[in-house]
C-alpha cells in the first residue's frame, strides 16, 4: 500500500478519535500548566536532574543495585531484549507461575515480554484497563500513555461483547469499567507474579515512583507475592527527594492532570501481608509478608544512545506524551502511523533510532515538521524536533548510529547534494540510496534556494510551466510533490531587486552615515527566501512601515537561512547557509543596526537552530545577530511601545486590494493565526498587541500548526494528512464570529494554506500597516 | 496550620473526596455515618481517636476484606495544594484495606496537612534517612489524589481498579 493510502486509512478509521483524545490532553495542560508558579523553572530542575543523573548513570546503577540488594531484592541489568526476557522466564519459571498479571510499561513492550512468557504457556494478562483492551484486540498502543485512544467507546463495547459475549450486552464507559474491573480483579487474586514498569528509581534507596490512575498497578503489587519491575536504565534518579519536581509535571505534562489519582513511592518487595482472598482466618496482621522482588533494568542501545552527542538528550524522557498530544500532524494519524516497533510521537525518532535503528526510525521521522510545538510542552525541555532532525541527516546519509561521525565535521556540502547552478538539485539523476545523499525530493526542497532563483529569473514563464498538467505529472513522479497543491508563484522581480531600484538596499554595515529621518534608528530587512521571491509584498509593505515610523532601512544581499535544507535533514548544507547568513548580518549588527526577519521560520532558526548547528566556532557572531534580531511585528511593538514613535504615518494604501482589505479588516475585524515557531519563541502576542493598538478588532487561532509546514503539505505522502491538519484551522477561521474577518497569518507556509483551505485570501498582518506610498 | 487544613479540605473536595473536618470528640459518630457496610480497617496510630469505638471490624481476615464494601485507614500526610492524601503502605494491611474496596474513608489530623508537594518530598526524605539510620530503608507509600479513574473505556470513568469513593476525616487540633 502506498504511504498515503495508509495515512488516509488511519485517519478514516482511527483518526476522529485520537484527535478528539489528544487535543483533550493537551488543552488540559494548558490550563494544568498555567497554574503552576513558575513552570519554566520547574521544568529546568526536572531536566538538570536527569542531566546529572544520566552523566552519573554507571555509578547510579551501582549506588541501586546496592539499595536493592540491602532491600532484599534483586537488580539484572540487561544488556538487550532478549536477555531481559531470558531473565524474566526464569524468576517465573522458578516461582512456578501459571499467571503474572502487568501494569501498563512501554519497556515491556519494547522487549516484547508477553509474547516471551506465552511461549512458555504462562497467562499474561494486562489490567491497565487501554492495554487490555489492545491485548484482546491484538493491536499495538496507538499513544505512550493512552494506548487505546485510537479506539472509540461503541468499539470497545463491540471488542467485549464479541470476545465475552456478556448479557445484556455492555454499553456505557461505566458498564465496561465495571465488566473489565470484574475480569481483571480475578486475574489479579490468582496470579503469583505482578509485572510493573517503573516511571522513576531512586538510586540511593531503591525507591521507585509508579504513576497511574486506575490502580490496577497498586493491586498488581500488593496481590501478588512476586514482583518484577521493567524499566530502562534511564529511568534511575539519584535520591526520593528528586522525584517531587516529576510528580508535579508528569500528570499535567501527559494527560492534562494535575496529578494522576496515585503515585506509587514503593521500596519493593513491599511491606503489605501477602494474601489469600480466600483465607477466612487470618488477620491481615498475622500474615507473612514473604516477598521476592525483581528489578530488571533495560539497556537495548541506551547505553549507547548516552555516549551520542545528540541522541542522549532523548534519555531524559519521562514518556509523558506531551510531544505526541501537542503535535498536529499526531493528532491526525495517531501513533499507528507516526510511530515505530514501540514508541510514538516526536520523541520515537530519537528512541527508535537509539533501540531499533535508524530503518526503523525512516519509516514515520517525516511526519516531524519541525514546527517546535512539542518543544515547549517537553516537561524535561528536550529539543524534540532537533532529534528528529538529526535523525533525518542520519538517515539520508545512510549512517548508523553506532558508526556515526560528528556531526559537522568532517561532512562537505557536496557529500549532502548541495546544488549548484549547472545543477540545482545536487545531482538530479543520482540515486541517493547507493551514495549516501538525501533523496531527489528531499534534494529539490532543501536547495529552494537555488530553485527559487532560477523560478524569478524565469518567472511569469516558469510559473505557467510548472502549472502544466504534464509538469505537474513529472513533478509527482519524480519529486514527490503532489499535483493538487497550487505551487509557490515566484515573482519576476523579487524583494531585494525592488528594493535595490529604490535605493534602500545601498546601506553599507560599514557606513556611519545615519539618515536625517532616522532616529537613530538604522534597520536590515533580512530578505529571505519566500519574501524575496515569493511574498513580495509583505517586503515591500515591511520596509515601506519601518519607514513610516522613522527607521532608515536596508535590504542587503544576505543569502537564505538554511530553512529548507535544514528541514530535509541536509545538516551540512543548512550549517553553510547559517556560517554565511551570520557572516552576512554581523558587521551590520555590529555597526548598530537592528535585523528584523519577516519569515518566522528563519527567524527561529537564527533564534533557535544555529546555535545547534553552527557549534562554538561563531557563537559571539551568532549570539550578536540572534540578540540584534526581531520579527517584523515584534520590532514594530517595539518601535510604537519601548520607543513611543507615532504610528499616524502608517495610513494611506494605494493599491485597490490593500484598501479593500483594510477596509475590510476596520469593519469586520481580523483572525489571526500565528506561525508554529513563532508561537514557541513567545512572540505571538506582539502581532495582536500592534494589531490591537491600530484599532483592529482581533481574535485569534490555537491550532498547534496549518498543516502545511514547509514542504510537508507539497508531498503526495503527506498531502491528505495536511489537509486533514488544515481542516481544523479552517474550522476555526470560519467559526461563527470569525468567518467575516480578514484571515492574517505571519508564515509563508500558512499562507499558502489558508489560501488553499478559505476562499477569503490572507495577508501577513504587516501589511496591513502598509502607509504603500507607490514607492 | 488551620490555614494549610482549610485549603486541603478545599482541595480535597475539588479533587472528588467528601471530606468531614471534625473534633476528636465527634469521630465514633462520624465514621458510623459515614462508612458503607461492611467496614474493615486498620487501627489509626498516633492519633486520639480509635476504629475500637466504632463498629469496624479492625485488622479483617483477607475474606473479611474481599467482603468490604469500605476501608478505613490512617492518612499520614495530606498535600494541601493538590488534595493528595499520602498513604502507608505497611505489615498491618494499610494497603490492602485502602485498595480492595469501593469505599476508602482516610483518617487525619490537621498537623498532617503540608502545604505543597516539595514539603511532602522533604519529609518522605527525612523520614528515609531516619529510617535508614535504624537500620532499614524500605518505607512504601501511595500519593492518592481523589478516587481511581480511567479513561480508557472511552470517557472518563470514576471508579476504575481502585476505590470509586473516598471520604476523608479530618480531625481539629
Amino acid at each position: 500500500m502506498a504511504k498515503s493510502d495508509e495515512y488516509e486509512r488511519l485517519m478514516r478509521t482511527e483518526g476522529a478519535t485520537i484527535r478528539e483524545n489528544t487535543q483533550g490532553f493537551n488543552e488540559g495542560r494548558y490550563e494544568s500548566v498555567a497554574k503552576l508558579e513558575d513552570y519554566e523553572a520547574l521544568k529546568d530542575e526536572a531536566r538538570a536532574i536527569k542531566e546529572d543523573a544520566i552523566e552519573r548513570l554507571p555509578e547510579l546503577i551501582e549506588e541501586l543495585r546496592e539499595a536493592v540488594e540491602a532491600n532484599g531484592g534483586t537488580l539484572y541489568v540487561a544488556t538487550d531484549a532478549a536477555d531481559a526476557n531470558e531473565y524474566i522466564r526464569e524468576v517465573v519459571a522458578e516461582r512456578e507461575a501459571e499467571r503474572v498479571v502487568k501494569s501498563k510499561s512501554m519497556t515491556t513492550e519494547e522487549i516484547e515480554v508477553n509474547e516471551a512468557l506465552e511461549r512458555d504457556g504462562v497467562d499474561v494478562v494486562e489490567t491497565d484497563l487501554g492495554e487490555w483492551v489492545i491485548q484482546l484486540a491484538d493491536e499495538s498502543p496507538s499513544h505512550i500513555v493512552g494506548p487505546a485512544i485510537h479506539k472509540s467507546r461503541d468499539e470497545i463495547a463491540d471488542l467485549l461483547n464479541e470476545r465475552f459475549d456478556p448479557d445484556p450486552p455492555l454499553e456505557t464507559a461505566e458498564e465496561l469499567t465495571q465488566f473489565a474491573r470484574e475480569q481483571l480483579g480475578e486475574s489479579i487474586e490468582s496470579a503469583e507474579v505482578g509485572m510493573t514498569g517503573a516511571n522513576f528509581v531512586a538510586a540511593e534507596s531503591g525507591t521507585m515512583a509508579l504513576v497511574t490512575s486506575e490502580g490496577n498497578a497498586r493491586k498488581t503489587v500488593a496481590a501478588t507475592d512476586t514482583h518484577i519491575a521493567v524499566a530502562g536504565v534511564e529511568k534511575v534518579v539519584p535520591s526520593v527527594e528528586d522525584l517531587a519536581a516529576f510528580v508535579e509535571l508528569i500528570g499535567r505534562s501527559g494527560t492534562g492532570q494535575d496529578i494522576t489519582s496515585y503515585v506509587s513511592l514503593l521500596t519493593p518487595p513491599v511491606d503489605s501481608p501477602v494474601v489469600d482472598f480466600a483465607d477466612d482466618e487470618t488477620s491481615l496482621s498475622e500474615l507473612g509478608e514473604e516477598r521476592d522482588f525483581h528489578l530488571v533494568l533495560i539497556d537495548n542501545g541506551r547505553l549507547a544512545m548516552r555516549d551520542d552527542d545528540q541522541l542522549r538528550e532523548t534519555l531524559y524522557c519521562i514518556r509523558c506524551g506531551a510531544c505526541s498530544n501537542s503535535c498536529a500532524n499526531f493528532q491526525s494519524v495517531g501513533g499507528h502511523g507516526f510511530g515505530g516497533e514501540t514508541y510514538s510521537g516526536g520523541i520515537a525518532t530519537g528512541w527508535e533510532a537509539g533501540v531499533e535503528g535508524l530503518d526503523t526510525a525512516a519509516e514515520f521521522n517525516d511526519f516531524c515538521t519541525g514546527c517546535t510545538r512539542c518543544a515547549p510542552a517537553c516537561p524535561v525541555k528536550i529539543d524534540i524536533p532537533w532529534i528528529n532532525t538529526v535523525v533525518r541527516d542520519r538517515i539520508n546519509r545512510g549512517a548508523d548510529p553506532g558508526k556515526f561521525d560528528p556531526l559537522v565535521d568532517g561532512l562537505t556540502p557536496d557529500a549532502e547534494g548541495a546544488s549548484t547552478d549547472d545543477d540545482p538539485l545536487g545531482g538530479a539523476t543520482a540515486d541517493a540510496e547507493s551514495d549516501g545523499r538525501p533523496p531527489l525530493d528531499k534534494r529539490f526542497f532543501g536547495n529552494f534556494e537555488r530553485i527559487a532563483g532560477l523560478g524569478s529569473a524565469t518567472a511569469p514563464v516558469s510559473n505557467w510551466l510548472a502549472d502544466l498538467g504534464p509538469s505537474r505529472w513529472l513533478m509527482e513522479r519524480a519529486l514527490g510533490i503532489d499535483r493538487r497543491r497550487d505551487l509557490p508563484e515566484f515573482r519576476r522581480e523579487t524583494f531585494r531587486e525592488w528594493a535595490a531600484d529604490r535605493g534602500s538596499a545601498s546601506g553599507t554595515a560599514t557606513s556611519n552615515a545615519t539618515a536625517e529621518n532616522s532616529d537613530g534608528r538604522r534597520v536590515v530587512v533580512y530578505p529571505d527566501l519566500y519574501t524575496n521571491h515569493v511574498q513580495v509584498d509583505r517586503g515591500k509593505a515591511t520596509v515601506r512601515v519601518l519607514e513610516a515610523l522613522g527607521c532608515e532601512v536596508v535590504v542587503p544581499d544576505v543569502r537564505a537561512s538554511g530553512r529548507a535544507p535544514f528541514s530535509q535533514g541536509m545538516l551540512a548544507t543548512a550549517t553553510d547557509h547559517a556560517g554565511d547568513v551570520v557572516a552576512g548580518l554581523e558587521p551590520y549588527v555590529a555597526s548598530g543596526y537592528d535585523v528584523v526577519v519577516i519569515e518566522p521560520s528563519d527567524l527561529a532558526m537564527i533564534d533557535r537552530e544555529y546555535e545547534k548547528i553552527l557549534g562554538d566556532e561563531h557563537r559571539d557572531a551568532l549570539d550578536a545577530v540572534a540578540d540584534g534580531s526581531y520579527e517584523a511585528m515584534e520590532y514594530v511593538y517595539g518601535l510604537l511601545e519601548q520607543d513611543g514613535r507615532d504610528p499616524s504615518g502608517l495610513v494611506g494604501a494605494a493599491a485597490d486590494d490593500a484598501i479593500e482589505r483594510r477596509d475590510a479588516a476596520a469593519e469586520a475585524g481580523v483572525v489571526y493565526h500565528s506561525h508554529c515557531q513563532q508561537r514557541t519563541l513567545g512572540l505571538e502576542g506582539y502581532t495582536v498587541a500592534v494589531l490591537e493598538r491600530l484599532g483592529y478588532d482581533v481574535t485569534t487561532t490555537d491550532v498547534e500548526c496549518c498543516g502545511m509546514a514547509g514542504s510537508f503539505g507539497y508531498k503526495a505522502d503527506y498531502y491528505e494528512v495536511s489537509m486533514d491538519v488544515g481542516a481544523q484551522l479552517r474550522e476555526q477561521l470560519d467559526a461563527a464570529g470569525n468567518a467575516d474577518r480578514v484571515p492574517l497569518a505571519s508564515g509563508t507556509s500558512c499562507l499558502e494554506q489558508i489560501d488553499a483551505l478559505l476562499s477569503r485570501s490572507p495577508a501577513h498582518p504587516i501589511e496591513l500597516l502598509d502607509p504603500d506610498s507607490g514607492s | 496550620m488551620s490555614t494549610d487544613a482549610d485549603a486541603a479540605v478545599a482541595k480535597l473536595e475539588d479533587v472528588g473526596v467528601e471530606t468531614r473536618r471534625i473534633e476528636p470528640g465527634e469521630f465514633a459518630e462520624t465514621i458510623e455515618s459515614v462508612v458503607d457496610d461492611p467496614a474493615v480497617g486498620v487501627e489509626l496510630e498516633e492519633l486520639a481517636v480509635s476504629l475500637a469505638d466504632t463498629a469496624v471490624d479492625v485488622d479483617p481476615t483477607p475474606a473479611a476484606l474481599k467482603a468490604a464494601a469500605t476501608g478505613v485507614t490512617r492518612a499520614s500526610l495530606c498535600v494541601a495544594d493538590y488534595g493528595t492524601l499520602v498513604l502507608p503502605d505497611d505489615d498491618r494491611g494499610s494497603e490492602l484495606v485502602s485498595l480492595f474496596v469501593d469505599h476508602h474513608v482516610a483518617v487525619l489530623r490537621d498537623s498532617d496537612v503540608v502545604a505543597d508537594m516539595e514539603t511532602a518530598f522533604e519529609r518522605f526524605d527525612g523520614d528515609l534517612r531516619e529510617a535508614m539510620r535504624d537500620g532499614e530503608s524500605r518505607t512504601s507509600r501511595i500519593l492518592a489524589t481523589g478516587p481511581s479513574a480511567t479513561a480508557d473505556m472511552g470517557e472518563l470513568v470514576i471508579g476504575a481498579h481502585g476505590p470509586e469513593r473516598v471520604t476523608a476525616v479530618v480531625l481539629e487540633e
